[in-house]
Order: structure tokens, then sequence, then C-alpha cells
């Protein structure tokens, strides 16, 4: 059959142009209900063979331009001739391939909130971890990087998340691998070992029609990155690009100058403190920040080898940080093949994706010393009692130790210590879509994965750095850390796609499972000469050096999409989910969802308006999970944690490690969210103007929440239960615009919003309105301070101060709280909810502009009503002590006079609404040179030109860990210059 | 494949392999006396036993420390760390923190206690294959268990005032509410759990294998604690006990134990091993190297230095400026640099008598009991100065003379004024106070503070005295005022906290919150 099948095939050829009449490399072309296709090559030109005999389609797309079918007949044994085909530019993008769950589809038939961003409307500039290229692109996606250090992790929340203990992260599903996103100890961020120019989308589903296909993990949303891939008929092509940047901190904390220091101290100070002064005059942020400079190069070679389409890639970037020692150099590679065997019958999908970064994370506790350090103190000092801590000026006691209070010498913190880790990522898959022979509408996919991380660092400290005391000087401390990740995949399904008439239908069936296993090994506590200090490490108990927990995922799955006469589309999912972190009674979850589409411009009045291109209502309702509770690996099962060799307990003259039996909850389960979602896509005027806007609401229940036990029922006085709920609304829209469509000029504007407000709506088993909430929000200054609440009907994080009393000249009277209970004591019961830092709304803008070869594109982000406490005001406050130090602060310190820690005034919560001018780039396309045989691009970006706000801080979008809006020294984000230089051939 | 969710680790025990080993049930006693000590598994912090607190607050001794002394005439404590505040001025709340702490650590102890009484049933223990010295030893351990429990239900008793949450080894983990008891019901039962764990107690007197343990003086010691206090617990229309007082406190003194023989030597980092292990009836114990935590003896020793204080001299490596004491203790000794009673351990350069400032470590004078140095100067075991080797003597001989002395002159039988009279002026002779030649109650209560000042026994003290609460005895800060003033008797327990109030419908508040 296989002769007789050759026999009966023929081939396809021809050229796709733009407007422009340029032939368009790189569009893909397909035979419509095949899975035969091809790409243009750089003239535009394609060819595709072993086209079964008989009347076709072609089909060609690309993205950013409209679709265009055109019809052949195929003559077996013969290539046909397809006219030149032109494709004009296209805003709305209707038949654009949109990367969902388990597959891809039109834009058109979209019935979930689903949006994709291309290559092309990437964020520019030095771009280092994959999430920045959206920043600010997605309406409803929130992405935060948390310092301004090279690689640093980022928040990313879609819709503001959905769960107050458990996980708000979005799952990341690289080329269909879901990749583990637990830190890694020597990496601030997994995802920065992914190389960006890899990159060809990335896909975000946000309401639970597009996400609940991921079942338990898709709570918070799901984030679809699929990288760069070859195509078959496509000629070699080489493509280098190199960026080179600088960066320098665009704003440093204003801090008192060592003479405004000095009058402080000459004037508040007693006798000790002033004693305490030198005579330098250092300013301490520059003495640790400098102009960082970056390199990124990256090569890709992308093609096909007879019938073997491939790409493969390389990147070598090595980034400097602000902070000095800080850099982190990754070096890249990238494999896929996607061959098509077996006569156009089964696909394959292989992808190897490793890279191996080295960090220096230099030591970053100074960043924070540098603004509390004593400015009138130098660096260094040639006094003798210096010489034992490397001549650095330490503040010291009487007897030459070191105080421990004091903050260390910010340069000496940097210098003094080496903090370096090594850590390598592999993520690969080999995925084979089989259409079966003997039914042509249903095909198998089999996928295999794994995601591999090995992470190993060392953190060494000098013998005599001032951070160490006692033994340890003279010593210094070599600590070691590894753990490595091993994470497994095996998906299977089975897809059936078939027309019937005008109506179409697609089922999808499958099967997944996912193993992540660690193993965190444990090392001695040894000096830097490699004699161990105190007592050799502890062990687990089975004699290994490595704790080795793990969990598993098993699901089940199915979708079934129907669409009629292209009008009304029907989804439904189905998810089961089966985790070992639940007790057999609780282990299996059931995710279900279903939406229906519209799209109203198909039907009969709007089919001819010329007004309106695209009307499509979208409704959908679903349910998605939750059941990542971090390292909580086994949180059902009653468990004994032996204590380490430095938690030992002396019984008679002797002593022992003890076991301590553990909190365990059987009843745990999954948190579930039920999200609507309504929405409506809409194109005017031939797609200028066009968008979406959706409303949506996500009702949290059993919340996996760490709450409060009642004593003595458990094994510890909190844990992880079901308790809670948790309600988002909102409202999220993109507008773009084609404002001037030309022949040479064009610009276009894309606008994006999100307003939503969560609110805790149940947080007890009981209700008691005597119970404040649990806080969060831990800040500087004490210890363990928190100064955010979670309660019922407010948001989540709101700051939970007291109200300050001003005088008549607006100043603030120190320790005077509105006595809000009115029971003539001010004490914890007087504490308010008063704002919260998650924003109102979150704006996102864009726009682009090309004049010729000319073009120029820029990204602003802003929030509005995102709320601030001031952590590095809260703690400019001059007391009189004896501590033999004064810390350094801001001038704050002269407007309010503070003379003792008003920690919890509302007075430190400052309104931090911003407006961030993200990028701008300017670029130049040189077009073809070299006698058309190359491609020259040009351009040159500025990262984080401008932030326009009110807030008084260094900045106004603070993040640590979990914790938003509590601002205490962090490392600034850069403003970045990056000349690119891109080149093809 | 669905079998691939049954996931369990190997490098941890569970309640099966732990209770079939007689290594690891002594390693899960060992664990009930750590609770006392240290703050998580993996010292000084990580693997934290409770949260919703700083791991190193959370600490048993700390809190309990703070509780009876900082709310009292003795000490004062700098720090603006949420609502500590609160206590040096007798304004806390349901929702105060430290409280919380203090009521979740002692309600985690008796959860874990509960745990092992209730898997180390002979009927249990026989089902899991253990026999012969092995079950003997066992026993032992248990009715340590039910000692270790009673101490924490006492200190529920003391300062939660009875009214709190109650459960046993009959219940069962994770799955009921337990109710609320009350305080007649509560006084019984630690008295009855003290006198039936007695006889498997191991022997009273000195004996450096079972420093630490809790031992049949141990149990005295607290069931004289009980019944010295019964009128606080149960109100003064009950039962006096006095005579009780006398009969455990007589038990104690019989079993050899001596008085150190310097007071000093009582707080020093080798206060196990010197002549005060002998004077020690049940300690907590600590070690710089093996048993660290930022809370216990590494909170006293670190906090109470400051100003001009050397951290040297203290064998650890810096102050934490927090801990001072009010002028009232300082005026119980008949000068503040140990001249006419060597117990007057202050510090008073660059430090100033009266409390202007709260927050400020120079106002008040510093206390400079507890050192971190052994009786010859040395610095304890830890070379980094972190964490003290001092174990804290939670209960010692010359408390019992004092308990002694006391339920005489209040009419307690089986003593006589004479005996009194005479333990008083063992400790002041130690000393080298001048001695007494007859006691009043008044005299008690001073010498109880000079002799035990900072050991965790004042806010008691006071209450048993009347002198608490109300306004006939202030101290700088009593009621939020400098001077001190008169408070509520409300304040004489602390509050429900609201987390449990809220978590536990079966509650109710303690009267006047």
């Amino acid at each position: 059959c296989c002769l007789s099948a050759a026999a009966q095939t023929g081939g396809v050829s021809g050229r796709i142009l733009d407007e422009n009449q340029q032939g368009l490399p790189g569009v893909t072309v397909l035979i419509e209900g095949t899975q035969l296709g091809s790409s243009t090559n750089a003239e535009g030109q394609y060819l595709i063979q072993n086209v079964p005999a008989g009347p076709r389609v072609v089909v060609a797309s690309f993205v950013g331009f409209s679709t265009q079918r055109i019809p052949v007949t195929v003559t077996a044994g013969q290539t046909a001739t397809v006219p030149n085909t032109v494709l004009g530019e296209n805003t709305t993008l209707l038949n654009e391939a949109v990367v969902i769950g388990y597959g891809t589809q039109r834009r058109q038939d979209l019935s979930g909130s689903v949006e994709q961003i291309s290559e092309r409307q990437f964020v520019k500039g030095q771009v280092t971890n994959p999430e920045q290229l959206v920043q600010g692109k997605v309406a409803g996606l929130q992405v935060t990087t948390s310092s301004g250090a090279p690689g640093a992790g980022s928040v990313i929340r879609i819709r503001g998340g959905g769960s107050l203990s458990a996980s708000n992260d979005p799952l990341f599903v690289i080329d269909g691998v879901p990749i583990d996103n637990r830190d890694l100890p020597g990496a601030s961020n997994p995802l920065s070992l992914i190389n960006p120019n890899d990159i060809e989308s990335i896909s975000v589903l946000k309401d639970a029609s597009a996400a609940a296909i991921y079942g338990s993990r898709a709570s918070g949303g799901v984030i679809i990155v699929t990288t760069k891939k070859g195509l078959q008929g496509e000629k070699l092509r080489v493509n280098v690009a190199s960026q080179n940047s600088v960066a320098t901190a665009a704003q440093l904390v204003d801090v008192l100058s060592a003479d405004e220091f000095r009058a402080l101290v000459n004037e508040r100070g007693n006798a000790q403190q002033k004693a305490t002064l030198g005579t330098a005059n250092t300013d301490w942020q520059k003495q640790i920040f400098r102009t960082a400079q970056t390199t990124d190069n990256n090569v890709s070679l992308t093609g096909a080898v007879g019938k073997l389409p491939f790409r493969a890639s390389a990147g070598y970037l090595d980034q400097e940080g602000l902070l000095i020692r800080n850099d982190l150099k990754r070096y890249t590679g990238a494999l896929s093949l996607t061959p098509v065997l077996l006569d156009g019958n089964l696909r394959v999908d292989m992808n190897v994706k490793g890279s191996w970064i080295d960090n220096n994370f230099s030591n970053q506790d100074a960043v924070g010393a540098a603004v509390y350090y004593d400015p009138t103190q130098p660096i260094f000092s040639s006094e003798g009692r210096f010489s034992p801590y490397g001549g650095y000026f330490q503040f010291l006691n009487n007897d030459g130790s070191i105080n421990t209070l004091a903050t260390r010498n910010p340069v000496s913190l940097i210098e003094q210590t080496r903090r370096r880790s090594t850590v390598k990522r592999s993520i690969g898959n080999i995925q084979l879509d089989y259409k079966l022979p003997f039914l042509r509408d249903l095909s198998a996919n089999l996928n295999l994965g794994y995601d591999i991380q090995r992470s190993r660092g060392t953190s060494v400290t000098d013998p005599n750095a001032a951070t160490l005391t006692g033994a340890r000087l003279g010593r210094g401390i070599f600590e070691q850390y590894a753990r490595d990740n091993n994470n497994r995949l095996l998906e299977a399904f089975l897809r059936y796609n078939k027309q019937f008439g005008s109506s179409r239908l697609e089922v999808l069936g499958g099967h997944s499972y996912q193993s992540f296993d660690y193993k965190e090994y444990v090392f001695d506590d040894r000096d830097v000469f490699g004699q161990i200090f105190q007592q050799a490490a502890d062990r687990p108990i089975n004699g290994k050096d490595y704790y080795d927990p793990g969990y598993r995922l098993l699901s089940f799955y199915g979708r079934a999409n129907y669409t009629l006469k292209d009008k009304y589309i029907l989804t439904a999912t189905f998810r089961a989910d089966g985790s070992s972190r639940f007790g057999e009674d609780n282990r299996w979850g059931y995710f279900p969802s279903a939406a229906l589409a519209w799209r109203l411009k198909d039907e009969g009045f709007l089919k001819n308006s010329s007004a309106v291109s695209d009307l499509k209502l979208r409704l959908s309702v679903g349910q998605t999970g939750q059941q990542d509770i971090g390292t909580n690996y086994y949180p059902y099962l009653a468990l004994y944690t032996p204590s380490r060799n430095t938690a030992q307990y002396q019984v008679g003259n002797q002593f022992y490690t003890t076991l301590r039996p553990g909190f365990y909850n059987e009843g745990l389960k999954w948190e579930t969210s039920t999200t609507y979602n309504a929405g409506l896509d809409f194109g005017f005027l031939d797609g200028r103007i066009s968008g979406a806007v959706d409303a949506y609401q996500r009702n949290t229940t059993d919340l996996l929440n760490f709450i409060p036990f009642s004593a003595l029922s458990n094994l510890s006085n909190e844990g992880f239960a079901n308790v809670g709920d948790l309600e988002t609304r909102g409202i999220e829209a993109n507008l773009n615009l084609g404002l001037v469509r030309g022949e040479k000029f064009e610009w276009s504007i894309n606008a994006n919003a999100n307003v939503l407000r969560s609110e805790i709506t149940r947080l007890t088993n009981v209700d008691n309105p005597n119970f404040v909430g649990n806080p969060t929000g831990v800040i500087a200054g004490g210890v363990g301070n928190n100064i955010q609440i979670n309660s019922v009907g407010y948001r989540p994080q709101s700051f939970y101060v007291f109200q300050q009393v001003y005088n008549s000249e607006g100043k603030p009277v120190e320790g005077l709280y509105v006595d809000r209970n009115g029971d003539g004591i001010i004490n914890g019961s007087d504490r308010y909810r008063y704002q919260s830092a998650q924003p109102r709304a979150i704006l996102g803008f864009g726009t682009n502009v090309t004049y010729g070869k000319a073009s120029l594109a820029a990204t602003l982000r802003s929030h509005l009503g995102n709320y601030v406490y001031n952590n590095v005001r809260s703690q400019a406050f001059f007391v009189q002590n004896s501590n033999g130090f004064v810390n350094n602060t801001t001038s704050e310190v002269n407007d309010s006079r503070f003379g003792s820690a008003q920690y919890f005034s509302d007075y430190f919560i400052e309104n931090a609404s911003f407006l961030r001018m993200e990028n701008i780039t300017l670029g130049y396309n040189f077009g073809n040179i070299y006698k058309d045989r190359a491609n020259l691009n040009v351009s040159f970006a500025v990262q984080n030109l401008f932030t326009i706000t009110n807030y008084t801080g260094l900045d106004p979008e603070p993040q640590r860990d979990n914790n938003q809006g509590i601002d205490n020294t962090i490392y600034p984000r850069p403003r970045t210059f990056t000349v690119g230089l891109n080149f093809g051939f | 494949c669905v079998g691939e969710l049954e996931q369990s680790p190997s490098f941890l025990s569970n309640t099966d392999t732990v209770y079939r080993d007689p290594a690891q049930i002594q390693q899960a006693l060992t664990r009930l006396y750590a609770t006392l000590a240290i703050s998580g598994q993996q010292g000084p912090a990580g693997l934290p036993d409770i949260t919703g607190i700083d791991e190193g607050f959370s600490n048993y001794l700390r809190q309990y420390w703070k509780a009876q002394e900082l709310t009292t005439d003795e000490a004062i404590i700098a720090w603006n760390d949420g609502n500590l505040p609160d206590y040096n001025r007798l304004t806390w709340n349901a929702n105060n923190e430290f409280v919380r702490a203090m009521y979740d650590r002692i309600f985690y102890q008796v959860a874990l206690c509960n745990d092992f009484i209730r898997q180390t049933t002979d009927a249990k223990l026989s089902e899991r294959g253990i026999s012969g010295d092995n079950l003997a030893t066992i026993k032992t351990y248990r009715a340590e268990a039910r000692f270790l429990r009673a101490l924490s239900y006492y200190h529920a008793l003391d300062m939660f005032g009875g009214n709190v949450p109650f459960a046993t080894e009959e219940s069962s983990v994770g799955t009921t509410l337990p109710p609320q008891t009350n305080p007649a019901a509560l006084f019984t039962y630690i008295e009855s759990e003290l006198q039936a764990a007695e006889a498997d107690l191991p022997n009273a007197g000195p004996n450096v294998v079972n420093y630490g343990r809790a031992t049949k003086a141990a149990a005295w010691t607290l069931l004289a604690k009980l019944y010295l206090n019964s009128k606080t617990y149960l109100g003064n229309s009950s039962q006096d006990r006095w005579s009780d007082v006398i009969t455990n406190c007589n038990k104690v003194i019989a079993a050899n134990y001596q008085l150190a023989p310097e007071y000093r030597l009582l707080f020093l980092a080798d206060n196990d091993r010197s002549a005060a292990n002998r004077e020690i009836i049940f300690p907590i114990n600590f070690d710089g190297v093996r048993t660290k935590t930022f809370g216990g003896m590494t909170f006293i020793v670190h906090a109470a230095i400051g100003g001009s204080m050397k951290a040297s001299d203290f064998g650890v490596n810096g102050g934490w400026f927090g801990l001072r004491t009010k002028k009232n203790l300082v005026d119980l000794f008949p000068d503040p640099n140990g001249t006419g009673d060597k117990r007057a351990m202050f510090y008073t350069a660059g430090q100033s008598k009266e409390i202007s400032d709260i927050f400020t470590f120079t106002d008040g004078y510093a206390v400079t009991k507890f050192k971190n140095v052994t009786s010859t100067g040395q610095a304890g075991s830890d070379a980094t100065g972190d964490f003290p080797d001092t174990d804290f003597p939670m209960f010692r001989l010359a408390d019992v003379y004092l308990m002694y002395a006391e339920a005489v002159l209040r009419g307690g039988t089986g003593g006589s004024q004479a005996d009194a009279v005479r333990y008083v002026n063992l400790l002041r002779t130690r000393a080298q106070a001048n001695q007494v030649t007859s006691l009043t109650l008044d005299d008690i209560l001073q010498e109880r503070g000079r002799e035990l000042y900072w050991e965790g026994h004042r806010r008691t003290d006071l209450i048993r005295f009347g002198r608490f609460t109300g306004g006939n005895y202030v101290w700088p800060f009593k009621g939020g005022t400098p001077e001190g003033r008169g408070v509520s008797d409300n304040l004489r327990i602390f509050p429900i906290p609201t987390t449990d109030l809220t978590a536990n419908p079966n509650l109710k508040q303690n009267p006047g919150y």
C-alpha cells in the first residue's frame, strides 16, 4: 500500500509575498486537513511534497499576518504551482495558531481566556529571564522582579492569585513539560535557566476553561512557553545576535550625608554616641554599587537536513550586577528536531535544552548595610585594632572584639565573603504524534519528558571577616550546599478530530504521570582550611548523606471541542488528579470546566459589516485546584523528625538527639477555585481596533491554609488545613489600535488593564468577631514584627497598623495613636486594617512605530492603588543609647523627630502607585545586505528609563519572598542601556 | 501505577517504628524534656515546633521567663517587638502574641506528652514486642512524661487560671476539639498525676546520672508549689494546704540535696558539673554546642548585657541591650554592690537606678546573675560565643527552704518556726548577709525576691501575697505610667488567646478580657 500511496501523491510549490511584494520568509504553509507542511525560505518560496492527489487547500499563515487559503488541485507525480500569494498584516490575528493545553487552536476558535504573546511583541532589551519577556504585555499578568540582581526571581501572578498559604505561582509548561517550580538553592530563579532567546511564544491561560485541563496545578493560571523550531523544507539559516549593555542604579536610597549625620548625632546624641563619630565622608552606597556591563550572545542554526528539520542554538550571557562582585554567567544550548515520518503520519517533536549558570551572588547583606552604615567612618583604617579584621573599619568593643549588634562595614561584607553556585538544568522531551492509519481522524500522542536540575554552591567567609565571632575568627567558614531535582513526565493521549459538514469535533483523552524526586545533601560545618569546625553533620536515619523527599502526580484528562458553522464553539474539559501529598481518602481531585463562545461576526447581520471585523462572546465556568504546599510532601503522615546535633538534650551526663512527632492532617485535600469568566473579543474597522474585555470572578474554597489549630488537638499549634475562602473579582481588557497602516509608516498601540479586588470571605471554621486574623509580612526592626494581616472581609495582606495622631503643624506625635476602640488603653486592639499591597489596577501600555526601516517600540507599566510600608523610613528614629554605634538613616529622622521605634504607625504606609517606562527600543533594519544574502538589524534599548511615583522610597515595587509591599533596602533595579545587533544569513 | 501515590520517606521514622525500639523511645522521651529548652529540631533555629511567632520567641523558657518576670517589679525589657511592651506595662490583651506563645508552648508540650503516654501503655508496648528490662525502663520514662505533662498543666493553671482546654492520652490526634476544664478539676488532676507518677520516677537526691531528669524530688517540689498557691488557684475560701506544702518540702530536704557553697555558682556555665548541681532539683539544660536556641539561656544571658558591660565577662560575644531591673528589686538589698548581701548582682556603671524610658537600656540597673562562664572564669563551650552552657535552675533547694518557711508562717503543721528561721539563715549565711532571728510573711516575700529573682517565680509570688494587681504595691511602668499605678485584678491570669477561642468553640474567655 505504501507504493501505491507514493504513486498517488504530488507536490505543491509557490511563493508568499508581503504587501510590498517582498518574499516573506518563515511563513507556515500547510495542506489543510493534513499534517503536511513547510515553511518559506528567505525568498518566500515553499515546496511541499507527498501531498495526496486531489483537490486541496493550501493554508499560509504567519504571526502578525492574516491567513490565506488557496485551493489547488494536486496531480499525482507532478508539482502544482500555486500563484504568488500576498499576506496582509493583520492585527486581529484571527487565524493565528494559539498554543493551549495539549495542542493549538485558531484564535477565532478559542472559547477560553487565553492571551498569546509572540516574539515580535516581546519586551526588548537585556532580558535575562523568560517571564520578563511578557512583563506589562498581558492583561491580568503581574510580574514583579524581586531585586535588581542578575537572574533574580520574579513573583508572577495571574489575576492576583487565589491562595493564601499555598502557592500562587502559575504552572509553567515548556514545550509540553510542566516544569518544577520549587526553589533551588544557588539559583534565585529557576526560570533564569531558560534562555529567552530560544522562546517563540508565551501563552497565558487565565480562565478555568483554558487552564482546567491542567487540573490541580492550574489555580494560579498556566503559562505555556513554546520554543523555536525548524521547519521542513526550510533553507539553512544562521542567526547571530549580540547584545551589549551597561547598567546603572536608577536611584539610591536618600540617606543622610556624612555632614548631615554628624549634625544629627551632635544635636541629639549622648556623649557616648558623639564619641563614635568619625571624620571620614563615605557614601557607602557608591562604594558598593558600580556601572555594570553585560554581554549576551546567541547563535542559532535553523533549517532542515533532508527530511529532518532542526534548530540548534547556543547562548552565552555574562551579566554583571550593580553590586560589586555580583555576576551571572550563563551558557545555554538547545536542540530541537521535528521530523515528520511515515508518510506524514508520525510527527516527532524532540527538544533538549541545557543550561549552566555560574552565579556569584556577592554578599547582598551589603545592600542594607550600605544604607544604614555610619557615613563618617572610613572603609579602611590603619589603626592596629582593626588589623585582625583585614584592616576594615568596624565597630569594636573596648576589648577589641566585634560589637555584634552593629552593622558590619558594607565593603568588608562583600570583600570577605564569596558566595558562588553552579546550577545546571536540562529540560527535554520527545513527543510522538502518530496518526493511526486505520482511522485517519484519530491520532495518538506520547510525550516523555524530564526536567533535571543540579545545584552546587559554596559560601566562604574569610578567616578575618568581622561577621565571625569567637573561635570562628581565624578559621572562617566554608559552607556547602547541594541539591538535585529530578522531575520525570509521561503523557499519553488520543485525539480525535473530525469535520462533519459544517461542524467540527475534537475529542482528546489522556493520562499523565509526573514524579518529583529531590536529593538534599548534608555537609559538615567546615572552616576554610577544610577542617571540621564543630560536630559532624547530621545524617538521615537511613545513613545516607542526603534527604530524598518527593511526590507524584497522576492524572486523567479529557477535552471536547465542538464548533458549529464556525459560529458556535463549545468546549468541555475534565481532569482527575491524584497526588501523593494527600491521604487515600482525599487523594483525588476532579476539575471540570465548560465554555461557550458565540462568534457574532459570522451571523448574517454582521457578516458583511465592514465596521465590525470581529465580535465574539465567551462564557466559561470551571474548577481548578492547588496542591502545592511547598516542601510539605507528606502532610497526612505521622512522622518523627530527628533533632540535629545542635538540638540535642542532656539527660544525666549524656546528650541525646531527640525524636519529635510532627503535626499531621489526615483530612488534608486539594483547595479548589471556581472561576466564572465572561469575555468579549472585538475587532472594528478591518481589525484596526481590536481587543478583548473579560470580567471574572474566582472563588477559592477549602483554602490550603496554614492556620492555628485548637490547643491539644494536634502536635503543633498551627498547620495546614482546608479552611477559608477567598474571592477575587476583576475586569481586564486589552486593546490593540492600528493607528496608521501606511506603506512606509505604521503605528500601533497596545494597552491592557486589570482592575481587581480580592477579599477573604472565610478564615476559620467558627465565626469569632474577636479573631483579628493571621498576621503576615515580617518587617525589619525588632524581631518577628508583622505589619500585615489576613482578615475576613479584607484584602489579603492588608496593612495592620495604628492610626497616627498629628499635631497642628501636621507632624506626627510620637507614640500617640487613635484609641480606635475607645477603651482608654492603646494596645494591640487599636490596630486597624489600612490598604493593601495589592494594586487596585494594573496597567500595561505598548506602542510600535515603524517608519521605513526604522522602528520604535516602547512598553510602560503602571500600578494604581498599591500601598507600601516604607520600612526604611520607619527605622528613621533616633535613640540615645550606649550601643557603641549609630546607624545612618534618611531625612525622615529630622521630619518626624521620633526618638523610639514606631513601627506600627500608619504614617509609614505610602501610596506607591507608579508609572514605569519599562523599555524603549529604537531599531533599524538595514534589510538585505551583502548581495541580499544577509540581513542586519541594529537596535538600541533603554530599560527602566524612568518611574513616576509619589512613593518616597527607592522603588514602589518592593518584593521579598511572598511579601509584597514592604520596602526595606532592596537591591536597586538597574537602568540598562543596550545595543543589539542581529545578523542573519 | 496508582500505587505510586503511596509515598513515605525512608529518612524519617513513624510511630510504629519508633515505639518498637527502646533507643528511639528514649529519644522521644528526651524530646519532651527538650521542649523546655529548645524551639525546634534544628537548633538554634529551624524545623520549629510551633509557629505564628518568631521561633526564638516561641521558646518555652523564654516565654515563661517573660511572663513571670517582665510583668513584675524585677525586670523590664527595652525591645519594641510587637506587643512585647504590654508585659512591661500590664496592658496585654487576648491578641498578644507573647501570651499566645506561652499558651501554645504549654499545650504543645501537653500534646507531645499525651502522645508519648498514649504509645507507652503496657498493651501497646507488648503489642510492639517490648519486654523485660526494657519494659521497666520505659515505665520510668512514662512516669517522667506524666511529670512533664503535670508541670505544663501546672503552668496552665498558674498563668491561665485553669479554665483551659484539657486532653489526656485518652484522646486522639487531629479529630476532637478538647473541652474546657476548670481550676478545681485541673488542680486535682495535676495532684493525682504527680502522686501516681511518683512511684515510678527516678529516685530523689543529687545524682549525676539523674541530673536533669524528673526525679521523685521534682514531683514533691511541684506538689509543694501547687499546695502553696492553692488559694490563688481555688479561691481564698478553699481548704488551705499549708501542711501538705511542709510534708513535701520535708521529703525533698530529707533527700540529701545541698546548698551550693557560693550563690553565684548556681548561674554559671558549669552549674551542671560544679557543686551547684547538688542544689539543683530540676534544671532546664543547655549546652553551647549541642543544645542551641535563641530562647532560653541564650536570651536570658545576652538580653541582660548592654551599656558599657563587657560581653566577654559573661562568656558571650555580645549584648542584646534588653533586660534590666527596677528599683524595687535593688532596694531589697542593703546595697547594690553585693557588700551586704552577695546575692545583689547588679551592674551600675553608666546605668541609672530610675527608669524614665522603657526603651533605653541604661535606664535601670543591669543584672549580672546569669553568665556563660564557668566557676573558674572560662567561657562556655560554644566557640562562637553565641550559645551558653548555663542550665536554668527551675527548682532548687533554696526555693524549697523558703516554701517550707512560708508554709510554717502561714500555719502549716509538720514543721517548726525554728527550722524556718534556720533554713532562711542558711541562705543568708551563704550570701554573707546578716542573720535573722524571726520571720514575718513580708520577710519571706522579700527573701524570695533576694534569693530567687530572675528565676521565674516572681509573678506567682506577688499574686500569692496580693501585691501583683491593685494599687497597694506598684513599680515603675506598672499600668503604663513611669511611677506605676494600680491595675485590674483580672490581670492575675492571662487571657485565652483569641486564636484558640476561634479554633475551639468549647472555650470561654477568662473574666475581664
